[in-house]
Parts: structure tokens; C-alpha cells; sequence
């Protein structure tokens, strides 16, 4: 039963050749989707070109479903997979810098690296950005450290913080993707074209 | 070759419901495979480590947040996301080669120069950085991989990513539209 690796069904050796493989693979769905141009991935926040949005809730989706199906067929267990810690305030402040880094850079990392591999420069420079926030970041960890380990909730699912089943939840986001689809098209048809 | 040929632009990435169906596949064979998720921030990260803890490391052992990714022999570039995240740009470069999308240039909107477009690539490349290391994962890691096993933290990084965008949009429009 899943997950293979922490449960020694393949050897830990194979990681980092899976690591590669899967980066790869990463890499290059977020390449042919188009997520190597700042241009339109920004066109989510403009109503010009909404493939973040779509190829986004598209994944979370399938994602979402697909594992929690596995568990249900006992493929593997959800209990075993690494759930990140909740800090409140760090998750909200920090995404809220990041939403303001997309905007004025027109990259997140993961599609900053596809650009680096199709020769953008932007996509270097922005690489260049994250290494020196990391950096500020780092070495101002004495006065963050406070923000950064305060609040912490644990490794805690959405189900459990609001009290609802998890299958209610898949059903609802689901819902609220699919009107999401609708909704950008429909404002992708008003807004006036943008070619880049 | 993409300004000359706008119509060639729109319909030569993939459909984004198909781009998002095989990721969404990547991600449950991933989780399936190494019990984690997907990212990217976190390679950068290590090789900040690495080189601050190369130029001086006596400065990385007093620093708590270093001291976090040092253990000892081990190098913190030996690590899955390192790995991972250059096979993204392997994988990008593939793809991009094969669609002939690869050109050193720099994008930007004909309103604006090149350089204030790499002004502002750097301005937020650093505020995304600062981010995700405060937020602890950034969109692929925190948002992505977290929202697809239903970490509560997932979704708040999500929304608030965003939706700060979406605030802070109108102040950014000169740039893209």
C-alpha cells in the first residue's frame, strides 16, 4: 500500500532518479500549458486569460478526488502523506507578500524555473528575486521567528478545522470550480484582448 | 516568434483542462510514490544554505534558521526538491524545444522597457522568496500539493495568494495590460 518509498516497497535509492523524473514531468506540463510566460499567467488577475485558474482547480481537483479514492480503495493511506504544519498568521502574511511578488514579477518559483528553461530572462532575473528574499528572509529570522512559529495549529485538514466531512468538502470545491470555469469565460468574452 | 504570429499564440499551449488533468495525475503518482507533494521554492532555498554556508560557516551555525537544513556531512543540496526542481527545468526545456519556444529574451508588454520589466521580475521574485519562506511553501508546495491532501494551510496560502492579487492588481496594471 502507498505511499511506496516510506513504507519500503521501493528502495529509497530510487528517490532522487524519481525526483528527477517527476520534476520533468512537472516541468514540462507547466511548460506546454503555458506557464513559462509571466504574461499569461498574470492574465488571471486581468480576465484576459484564465489557465491558471483553470489547469489549477483542474489538478487540485483530480488530485483531491483521485486520493482520497485511493484511500477509500485502500491503495494508500491519506494518514501517511505529509500534511504541512498550519501557522495561521505565517500562511496569511506570507501569502499575502507572495500575491503582491506574483503581481509585480509575473512568476511564482515553480514557473520561474520553466522560464529558466525556455531562456527567459525575466524568469533568471526572478529566480535571482527569490535567492535574495530567501536570503533577507534568513538572515532576519531572529526578528521573524516569533511570526514563523507562533499560531501553530499542527498538521491539521480543512475537514477538521471546519468540522465537515472531507468528501462534503471535494463535493463542494468541485462545485465552486466548476462555476469558477463558467464565471471566467464569461468575463474572458467582456474583457479586451491581450496579445503577448 | 510570438509577437510576429498571434494567432499561432493562442492555440499553441496545451488545453488548460488537459495540462491540468496530467498534473493533477502527477500529483497523486507522486504522493503515491514519496508520500509527498510537489514544489519549488524549497530547491532555491537550499541553495541559499549551501552557498552562505560555504562562504561562512560559522555564520550558517549561528543562524537558527540555517542551522534548520545543516545536518552535519550531508550536503543540503542532496535533497528531493533540489532534484526535482531541476528536472522542471529539464522538463521545460523539453518542452519547449520540442514547440520551438526557446529563445534567451526577455517578455514584456510593449508598454513598458525591458528593463523595468526585469526591475520588477527582481523587485518580486524577492517579495515571493520572502514569502513562501515565511508561509513555508509557495504555490506548488503550500497551495498546490497541500490543497490536494486538504491541509488546512493549503488553502489559506491559496486564497490569500490569490487574492492579494487580486487587490493589488489594479496597482500593477501599467506593467501587463
Amino acid at each position: 500500500m502507498g505511499p511506496l518509498i516510506p513504507n519500503e516497497l521501493i528502495p529509497a535509492e530510487w528517490n532522487f532518479v524519481l525526483a528527477i523524473l517527476i520534476g520533468m514531468a512537472f516541468g514540462y506540463i507547466m511548460e506546454a500549458s503555458g506557464f513559462s510566460s509571466s504574461r499569461k499567467l498574470v492574465g488571471v488577475f486581468y480576465g484576459y486569460d484564465f489557465a491558471v485558474l483553470k489547469v489549477f482547480f483542474t489538478a487540485t481537483i483530480v488530485a483531491l478526488i483521485g486520493l482520497h479514492y485511493m484511500d477509500y480503495l485502500n491503495w494508500i493511506d491519506l494518514t501517511e502523506l505529509y500534511i504541512q504544519p498550519t501557522y495561521l498568521w505565517a500562511a496569511i502574511v506570507g501569502g499575502f507578500i507572495m500575491g503582491i511578488g506574483f503581481l509585480a514579477g509575473g512568476f511564482c518559483p515553480g514557473t520561474s524555473l520553466c522560464a529558466v528553461g525556455i531562456g527567459k530572462i525575466d524568469g533568471i532575473v526572478f529566480t535571482l528575486g527569490l535567492f535574495i528574499g530567501i536570503l533577507i528572509f534568513s538572515e532576519s529570522f531572529t526578528w521573524l521567528q516569533p511570526l514563523y512559529e507562533e499560531y501553530n495549529l499542527g498538521h491539521i485538514t480543512l475537514d477538521k478545522t471546519l468540522g465537515i466531512s472531507s468528501y462534503l468538502i471535494i463535493f463542494v470545491f468541485t462545485i465552486i470550480a466548476i462555476l469558477a470555469f463558467y464565471l471566467s469565460d464569461k468575463i474572458r468574452n467582456r474583457v479586451k484582448k491581450v496579445f503577448y | 516568434m510570438m509577437d510576429k504570429t498571434k494567432q499561432i499564440n493562442r492555440h499553441v499551449y496545451w488545453n488548460p483542462y488537459f495540462g491540468g488533468f496530467l498534473l493533477g495525475l502527477l500529483i497523486i503518482f507522486t504522493f503515491y510514490i514519496t508520500g509527498r507533494g510537489l514544489g519549488a521554492s524549497g530547491a532555491v532555498k537550499s541553495s541559499v544554505v549551501t552557498v552562505v554556508n560555504k562562504v561562512s560557516p560559522e555564520h550558517s551555525e549561528n543562524n537558527a534558521y540555517y542551522k534548520k537544513f545543516l545536518n552535519g556531512e550531508s550536503s543540503p543540496m542532496n535533497n528531493w526538491l533540489v532534484f526535482e526542481a531541476l528536472g522542471v527545468i529539464m522538463g521545460a526545456f523539453l518542452s519547449g524545444a520540442l514547440t520551438g519556444r526557446i529563445k534567451l529574451k526577455t517578455q514584456h508588454s510593449p508598454k513598458i522597457s525591458a528593463n523595468r520589466r526585469l526591475f520588477f521580475a527582481l523587485i518580486g521574485g524577492l517579495l515571493f522568496g520572502f514569502g513562501a519562506q515565511i508561509a513555508r511553501g509557495c504555490t506548488s508546495g503550500a497551495a498546490l500539493s497541500g490543497i490536494s491532501v486538504m491541509a488546512t494551510a493549503g488553502f489559506i496560502s491559496m486564497i490569500c495568494i490569490f487574492g492579494t492579487g487580486y487587490l493589488v492588481a489594479y496597482f500593477f496594471r501599467k506593467n501587463w495590460i
